[in-house]
Order: C-alpha cells, then structure tokens, then sequence
C-alpha cells in the first residue's frame, strides 16, 4: 500500500486538511481520517454517520421473539406435562421465554451489525500510525496517484506543526 | 484540575498493564489460595455428598442459595448504573463505567455457580439446560428456575458484549504501545480498529442499543430472582411486592460493590486523577436514595403482613422481629438504613471516600443477610408444624461462600492488569459543551470550500 497522510495535534488543522483535500477533487470514501476519540465535535467526525443498526436490532428481536416462540410451543406441546393446572402451553410463564429472547436476539443482531459494518478484523494493510493512540489525528489518502501526490502533500500542510508523511 | 493529555492518560492507565509490581503478585496468591481452598472444599463436598453441609429438610436453600442471590444482585452493580449512566448523558460516569461492568461480568459468573454446587451431583448441571433428551427430561417453562436459566444467561451474554465493545478501542491502544507477545495479543484483541469515523459512529450506536436493551433485562434478571420466592407457597414469600423489592435491593448493594472496588483501584492503581472524590460523592447520593427506598420497600412488606395476620406468616414475622433471628434482622436494619442515612445523608461524610466505603460494607453485609433472612426463616417455619425445622450452617458452606469473595478480588485484579480498568477513549473524549469545537475559523472554512 502507498498512502499520503499528515498527522495534527488537533480537530480544527485536520478539518482545514480535509477541507483541502475535498477542494483538490477528493471524495469523503478517498479520504482516510483516523482519531483516537470520537471527534462529533467536527464536520469531519460525522461522515458515515447513517446506519441501519437500530433496525436490524428490532429484525433481531423479532427473529429472538419468534425463536421463543417457537421453541416453547413446540417443546411444550411436544413433552406436555401438566403442572399445577395450568394449560400445556400458558402464555404467562412463555412471555418471560420470550421476552428474554426477543432482548438477546436484539443484542446479538446489533453486535454482528456492528462487527461486519464497522469492518472489524479487516483493518491489515491498511493506512495506520501508531502515534493515533496518543492523540494525533490522521486525515491521508491510500494509493494516490502518483501524478498527485505532491498535490496532496501541499493540501495537508495546513499548519507548521503538521508532521507530513508518505509510506 | 485541569484535564490530563491523551497521552498522559495513555501512560497512566496502561502503567499496570506494562509494569508488574510485587503487589500484584500478592494479592495474586493471597486471593488464589483461599480460591483453591474453596474449590477444594466443593470437591470434597461433591466427594462426600451433601449431608456435610448443614443443609436438610425443610431448609434446603441456605447459604448457597442466599450466596446466589446476593452476587446477583452485585451484578446489577455495573451494566445496569452503567446503562443508565449512559443514556442520561451524565459525564461523570466516564471513570466509573469499566470498574461498573466488570463487577456484573465476575458476579453473575459467581453467582451462576451457586446453583451448580447446590446440586447433589454437580457434574449433570447440563440437565438445568432446555434441550430435548432421550430420558424424556425437558425443564419445566412454568418453573422459575427455568426462567432464571434464560434471563441469567442473556444477561451474561449482554453484560459480557457491553463491556467487551468499548474496550476494543483501547485495545487498539495497547496494542500500539506493547511489544512482543503482548502486541500480538492485544493485536488479535483489537480486531483491526483504526478509529476510523465509520467506526467510532457504529461503536457509539452500538452502545446506545445495547443500553437501551440492556436496562429492562437487568430489571427482568433479578425480577426473576425474586419469581423464585414469590411463586412458591411458602410463608413471607408470596407477595406481589418482591420484583421491584428485589430490583431496588440489588441496584442497592451494586452501587455499594461498585464503591468498595473503585476504592480499592484507587488505592492500589494510583488512580486519583481519575477516580476523584466527586465520583464516590456522586455514587453515594445515588447509595442515599436507594436506602431510602429499600427502607420503603421493607416497611411495606412488614405492614402488609402485619396487618393480613395470616398465622403462618405472622410467625415468621415475630421470628425474625423479636425472636431467634431478630440479632440478625436488626443488625441488617442498621446496616442497610440507619448506617447509610447517616454517613451518605451528612454531606461531610459523604464527600469523604472513608465514608462512602464505610457505608458501602456496611450495605454489602446488610445486603447479604436481608437475602438470608427472606429464605431461611421462612423455610424453617411454613404452614403445617411437620415442616418446621432449623438451619445451622457448617464449615463446608461458610468456606465456599467465602471463597467466592476473594473469587471476585481475584478476578477483579487479574483484569485490571489485562485490560485498562478505567475506558480511555471515553476519558479523551470531551464533555460536551454547546457549540464545542465548531470555532469559527472552522466554520469559515467549511463555508469556503464546500460546494
């Protein structure tokens, strides 16, 4: 991989950088921009900000809702016993099955969204500087053409203690 | 005081993890020790069945079960405030949510063993588990138990998920900072995060659903617990009133379990600059109103059954008020009201972390006997006078339930050296303010160069 990045010390620098870089021709998915906090507090920090996460939550509820109920129907029904008068299959002992495994079905749909749209475990031989862990913010541009690299170089270099690298 | 840099809340926190000191391998064999020793105690009780306990008919819930309901209610220590905590925005929860979570990992991993060594054989613990068997064997759906068997365990599975999500950043961290072995496995640990907006967006959204989904199945949890009781005929136990009793009694000894192990880090992590007076303030007012509020719940519960007369129930009224467990229901009265209405009422002493810690053991051990006194007066005392009969522990049951303390030390400290205790992306981030980081020259040149 060959990448163009240039390391701030804080939001405002990396938001000119990426500002100049948009003004060079770039789109937001050419850029790459790496914080070691969240960084809301900036127009750059909100790009990707759109997700279907919440809906798949309540898809995995309902597929956790239905598995309950399918679960407790057919075993209930399946080896009935009959227990202190009660029917074979009551509701109101079910709904606590159910409720327990509409809220996990929740909780597992959010945490598999999370893993395969976030991009976990695919982060190898991608645009990385360790000096991200320490408060810098990265703002580059994996496999430039080479033809504008110095393009993009003058476009980072939005303040003295911008420190400027290529890999 | 003003805020530390990322940096130096790299090398605070991680301190730790990079450096080994002689205290940690102390309190490593201190607490293991009485960990062997207790689970060499299970060993010889599994060996030698159950008749060495001095659990036997009619009281067969005693300090196991007691043990079980106690760490369950300390589980609601972290997921639940932390959720809370969380959604309401508070800033100050920042410090405190790690120390909170880990606290419900460890106690429902403790607490879901006692049922295990309550059992005669524990090696068919997996009869507990709804699958269907050629023995014909399919757990009852009506039971409690059953219910406890699928709230327990998507509640562990939730509060493991909750706590394991925002470390993964701080893995990341670690990883940059490591070297050798250590890199490789907090490299494997941090999946690949870059800190990419894309992700902090995802994570943060994740972490919203997870507290939104998280806070009513903590409430079912131990809601459920208390369906154990309240479902069986037996005499101060049928009572509508023991869901949000036992809720509000296990939020209450988790915010005293949270207190003592955040006192404890600070102490033994040099972590002043991050867990201040002001969090232990903040936690006792919370410990304040949650006294208030069991003393509530208890004044119901004994004015209703005074006022029902039922004779079986009146008995076990008096046993616990005036007569053979009235030393115990007292002193958990005092632990449990009188102590921490006055330390954590005294703004004095509750700005103090002395006394915050002071009436948070005074909770955890009023906590414990209020668990012991629903189940073991009640048990030894129900309808028909041929099931009267007493509970007197033994060593085997008082060496376990022990050990599971120094358990949850040990597992306490053991990750406080694997994983930073206090979530150090949360403590870079700053709080919000209104219009923070939009300067105008920023704003300006947004203006300038967007199209």
């Amino acid at each position: 991989m060959k990448a163009v990045y240039a390391l701030y010390a804080d939001g405002y620098a990396a938001q000119q950088a990426v500002n100049r870089l948009r003004a060079a021709g770039l789109k937001d998915p050419d850029i790459t921009v790496l914080s070691g906090r969240p960084m809301e507090e900036f127009e750059f920090g909100n790009v990707d900000k759109a997700t279907w996460m919440w809906w798949i939550a309540c898809g995995g509820a309902l597929i956790g809702m239905a598995v309950a109920y399918g679960l407790a129907w057919i075993s209930e029904n399946s080896w009935p016993m009959n227990v202190g008068g009660l029917p074979i299959f009551a509701w109101w002992p079910n709904l606590i099955i159910m409720f327990e495994l509409t809220m996990l079905g929740a909780i597992v749909a959010t945490v598999i969204t999370l893993v395969v749209t976030a991009g976990f475990g695919r982060g190898k031989g991608k645009l990385y500087d360790p000096e991200v862990s320490d408060g810098k913010i990265l703002v580059g541009v994996e496999n430039p053409p080479a033809a504008s690299v110095s393009q993009f170089q003058q476009a980072l270099s939005v303040s003295p203690d911008a420190q400027i690298k290529t890999v | 005081m003003s805020r530390p840099s990322d940096s130096q809340i790299n090398s605070d926190l991680l301190k730790p993890l990079l450096h080994t000191s002689w205290r940690f391998y102390l309190l490593v064999a201190f607490f293991g020790a009485i960990v062997l020793f207790g689970v060499g105690t299970w060993f010889y009780q599994a060996y030698h069945g159950y008749g060495v306990t001095g659990i036997n008919w009619p009281v067969f819930w005693g300090f196991y079960i007691t043990s079980f309901v106690f760490w369950i209610g300390i589980s609601h220590a972290g997921t639940l405030i932390s959720a809370i905590l969380r959604l309401v925005q508070a800033e100050w929860r920042r410090p405190v949510t790690r120390c909170a979570e880990v606290i419900t990992v460890f106690a429902l991993m403790i607490g879901a063993l006692f049922p295990i060594m309550h059992l005669g054989r524990p090696w068919l613990f997996f009869w507990l588990a709804p699958y269907p068997s050629e023995r014909l064997l399919w757990p009852n759906f009506r039971s409690p138990l059953v219910w406890d068997f699928f709230a327990i365990n998507t509640y562990l599975t939730g509060s493991v998920l909750f706590l394991l999500l925002p470390m993964i950043p701080d893995f990341a961290v670690v990883r940059d900072k490591a070297t050798g072995l250590r890199k490789k496995i907090y490299t494997l640990l941090a999946l690949g995060w870059r800190g990419t907006p894309k992700q902090w967006h995802r994570l943060e959204t994740a972490m919203s659903i997870m507290a939104v989904v998280i806070l009513p199945v903590a409430v079912s949890v131990h809601t459920i617990v208390s369906f154990d009781f309240s479902m069986a005929p037996v005499p101060m136990w049928q009572s509508t009133i023991f869901g949000p009793y036992f809720v509000a009694g296990a939020i209450f000894s988790g915010i005293a379990g949270l207190i003592i192990a955040m006192a404890f880090l600070r102490k033994f992590l040099h972590l002043e600059t991050y867990l201040q007076p002001v969090h232990f303030e903040n936690l006792g007012k919370l410990l304040l109103v949650m006294a208030v509020l069991w003393g509530y719940f208890v004044f119901n519960e004994r004015l209703v059954t005074y006022y029902g007369n039922e004779p079986a129930e009146m008995a076990v009224f008096w046993r616990t008020q005036r007569e053979s467990f009235a030393p115990l229901y007292w002193t958990m009265v005092v632990c449990n009201f009188v102590v921490p209405l006055i330390l954590m009422g005294i703004k004095y002493t509750r700005r103090t972390i002395a006394g915050c810690v002071v009436a948070s053991l005074c909770v955890v051990a009023g906590m414990w006997l209020e668990r012991f006194l629903i189940i073991v007066p009640s048990l030894g005392h129900k309808y028909l006078p041929y099931a009267y009969g007493i509970y007197r522990p033994r060593m085997i049951e008082v060496i376990i339930a022990g050990a599971t303390f120094a358990a949850m030390t040990l597992l306490y400290v053991l990750f406080a050296k694997g994983v930073p205790i206090i979530s150090m992306w949360e403590l870079k981030t700053p709080e919000h303010e209104p219009g923070a980081g939009h300067a105008p020259d920023t704003q300006a040149s947004l203006g300038e160069v967007r199209p």
